[in-house]
């Protein structure tokens, strides 16, 4: 029991446990606090495995930005808890045997194909997982998908004023 | 220090997560734990993507991170402005609630 192997459990259990939270609660805020920290555990998760630069993205963009958008809407809405839902058919055991298949299917892909890789070399995934390293990549050989991105960040701007605007003149 | 863990530790809880997602997904009324339970989803991808780049040493898996997480803002955006607009038009954000489309 190493360092690293307690470190990689209480973040997966903690990682999993939110999500169920997140799924689970009644009261949309509850739910939105839940994925926020699940956000912090896989920022943590993305830490040992020495993606530096994408764990503080992952902080800063989910749990920063996109998260208060989030909850902003939700206090915006007044939402209050929500009641069960009224099928005529209760649907929910063929959709939990389907899903539970296709866990088992994804989990015994894993299993089987054997992925095991050359191993973790720390030291070339540290140098990937830099700053520098990326926006290097990302300013040369990415260059024309980071331009497409910003002009689909636009559009998104855009868009999503055009869509919240209370009359369309 | 931190190379004990094997790759498909982090493949399986990625699985784990994305199941979980897909779960909120389909029983869930709310639109927006519905919208919720789709960035668990993109989230349990990108745990796929970055582990796989750290172990192959490649950083393309990465790069990939960076665009899922700027397309994953621009539809939190778009997502959230479409709820207000439903919001406002039908007083309710549940999904069971909005048939104007069935017939």
């Amino acid at each position: 029991m190493t360092l690293s192997v307690v470190l990689f459990a209480v973040l997966s259990i903690l990682a999993i446990a939110s999500a169920l939270v997140t799924i689970t609660s009644k009261h949309p805020i509850r739910s939105a606090m839940g994925l926020v920290f699940h956000f912090f555990m896989l920022a943590g998760l993305y830490l040992t495995l020495s993606a530096q630069f994408i764990a503080a993205l992952q902080v800063l963009v989910y749990a920063g930005a996109i998260m208060v958008l989030v909850i902003f809407v939700i206090m915006l809405l007044n939402l209050g808890d929500e009641e069960k839902l009224k099928y005529k058919v209760n649907p929910r055991q063929v959709i939990g045997i389907f899903l539970g298949a296709a866990l088992l299917v994804m989990l015994g892909t894993i299993y089987v194909t054997n992925v095991s890789v050359a191993g973790f070399n720390k030291e070339i995934a540290a140098n990937i997982g830099t700053a520098q390293f990326l926006g290097n990549e990302l300013y040369t050989k990415y260059i024309f998908p980071v331009e497409a991105i910003g002009i689909l960040l636009t559009a998104a701007i855009v868009g999503a004023i055009v869509l919240a605007k209370r009359k369309l003149n | 220090m931190l190379q004990s863990i094997p790759l498909e530790y982090y493949l399986i809880i990625s699985a784990v997560i994305f199941i979980i997602g897909s779960i909120g997904v389909i029983t869930r009324r709310n639109a927006i734990i519905i919208f919720m339970s789709i960035e668990l989803m993109l989230n349990a991808v990108n745990l796929t993507l970055v582990s796989f780049s750290s172990f192959l040493g490649d950083v393309s898996g990465q790069i990939f991170v960076f665009f899922v997480m700027s397309v994953a803002a621009a539809e939190a955006a778009i997502g959230l402005a479409i709820i207000l607009a439903l919001f406002r038009s039908k007083q309710t954000i549940y999904v069971d609630e909005v048939n104007l489309l069935k017939w």
